[in-house]
């Protein structure tokens, strides 16, 4: 999985809690809930959606980490098990 | 003969459209049952049965738009046959039975031009796509629209809004809540500190699909303080107070298109957090998707709404009614706080209460916020087994 597949996962996920979300309008680098609206528990579905996914579990501790969408994907990407690669 | 209705499910529904039935005569029916579901100006409600017996007559074909009240279907009572049925005549005088059900089976045909009966598949792929119903035409059975409607109409509809219905529906309920209700309002700083250590340590432990939010420890404490409080949980109808024998929370749950809606969490004193967790979770997933039962809107008994995502340190709410208060919270913020003597930085949370006072007054009212800050302070006590106990 690369980095590019890892950005296609987590907007899939995220249109799924937000289905009115326009992809191509998010600024990558921008705080994400303040974008999106995503509420506490569109933000917790967010990240059961991850954890599906990715099969990364997001300690409580991290959510101070995960601001924008590229502090996600560099968060997933460093956590991915990819012995393969 | 036992003659079904559609149930008012709230102060802001007058009438809803029949989308299915799902039920035939000669069905058993039991309490809880789904009869029907019947679209609202809010949302699909699966319509559930409070009665028991067999299904003898449907009185309302998928697509009739009905006022609340109005004899859906005959149930027969023990020892009554489906001839009793064929003869019964649903009473008149009701304003329900009018033109609508008393008219016996319905014509099939063109149906009413005002709201449009629409799947619940479709209606939700419409909000999504932001098309306008009442601009798609039904290809369905009784002109109900379809997902493929939907669907058709987005390739040549440019997005609108979603039908005003909901709006309509808000502002006939709040303007009768400010009409008919005298509110007091009250509000009182909870430390939160205590709790949001406590739920820290608990969701480590968790996986991340069983994590407690703190929305659920602040609905617990909430029914607790209302079992020793039980003014502020009823309904207010006809002149007099009403208490509810359980606690209900309707919460507000904000709806991405706009709008929100206030679905019951059921028995939210008795149960334990991850349970109640669960439960505010398929909630809030079923509000999304349009799809809820009678009771959750017909049931609750106090409205609480939490605003603090959006970022609100505090909110003052609108009493939905016949219920009688509405407890707000807004935001988690740090504050400078006094503590033997030294300022502090502490989590602070406000909560608010708004209530009738017709019913209640300020000084119960402080208690009840005084009570539910104090069970916040002890948010273990919040999880464990609640069943018969009272203080």
């Amino acid at each position: 999985m690369n980095v590019q597949d890892v950005k296609i996962g987590i907007l899939s996920v995220l249109a799924s809690v937000a289905p009115e979300l326009e992809a191509e309008l998010l600024v990558p680098d921008r705080p994400l809930r303040r974008q999106v609206d995503l509420d506490s528990m569109d933000w917790l579905n967010f990240l059961v959606g991850l954890h599906q996914t990715f099969g990364v579990d997001i300690p409580e501790a991290d959510y101070a980490r995960l601001v924008t969408l590229d502090d996600i994907e560099r968060y997933l990407f460093a956590r991915l098990d990819r012995p393969q690669s | 003969m036992i003659e079904f209705r559609l149930p008012s499910l709230g102060a802001d529904m007058d009438e809803g459209t029949l989308l299915e039935w799902k039920v035939q005569p000669g069905d058993i029916l039991s309490k809880g049952q789904i009869v029907a579901i019947v679209d609202t100006s809010k949302a699909a409600v699966d319509i559930e049965s409070w009665h028991e017996g067999e299904v003898a007559r449907l009185l309302v074909q998928p697509g009739q738009l009905m006022p609340v009240g109005t004899v859906m279907a005959l149930l027969l009572e023990p020892g009554e046959t489906a001839a009793d049925a064929e003869r019964y005549q649903p009473d008149a005088r009701l304003p329900a039975s009018a033109d609508a059900a008393s008219a016996g089976p319905m014509q099939s045909g063109p149906v009413m031009a005002e709201r449009r009966a629409v799947s619940p598949v479709a209606r939700r792929r419409a909000g999504e796509l932001g098309i306008d119903l009442q601009g798609v035409s039904g290809s369905g059975p009784n002109g109900v629209v379809t997902l493929q409607d939907v669907e058709r109409a987005a390739g040549a509809a440019a997005p609108k809004d979603r039908p005003d219905g909901m709006r309509h529906a808000i502002a006939a309920a709040m303007s009768r809540s400010k009409r008919e209700i005298p509110h007091y309002y009250l509000a009182e700083p909870i430390p939160m500190a205590r709790a949001l250590d406590w739920l820290a340590q608990e969701n480590a432990a968790r996986p991340v699909t069983e994590r407690l939010l703190p929305a659920v420890l602040l609905l617990k404490a909430v029914a607790l303080a209302l079992r020793r409080y039980p003014e502020f949980n009823g309904t207010f109808i006809d002149g007099s107070f009403h208490p509810a024998s359980r606690v209900n929370p309707g919460v507000a749950i904000s709806l991405r298109q706009g709008g929100l809606i206030a679905p019951a969490l059921f028995d939210a004193d008795r149960r334990h957090l991850p349970e109640l967790m669960r439960d505010l979770s398929d909630l809030v997933k079923r509000v999304r998707a349009g799809s809820l039962r009678s009771s959750e809107l017909s049931e609750s008994t106090i409205t609480v709404t939490q605003l603090g995502d959006q970022g609100v340190e505090s909110v003052f709410g609108v009493i939905y009614p016949p219920q009688v208060a509405l407890v707000g919270f807004g935001r988690v913020t740090e504050r400078p706080w006094v503590e033997g003597g030294k300022i502090v930085v502490r989590s602070v949370l406000t909560a608010s209460l708004a209530a009738d006072h017709r019913v209640s007054d300020g000084h119960r009212g402080g208690l009840f916020l005084a009570a539910l800050r104090d069970l916040m302070q002890q948010p273990e006590a919040l999880d464990a087994a609640p069943s018969g106990e009272t203080k």
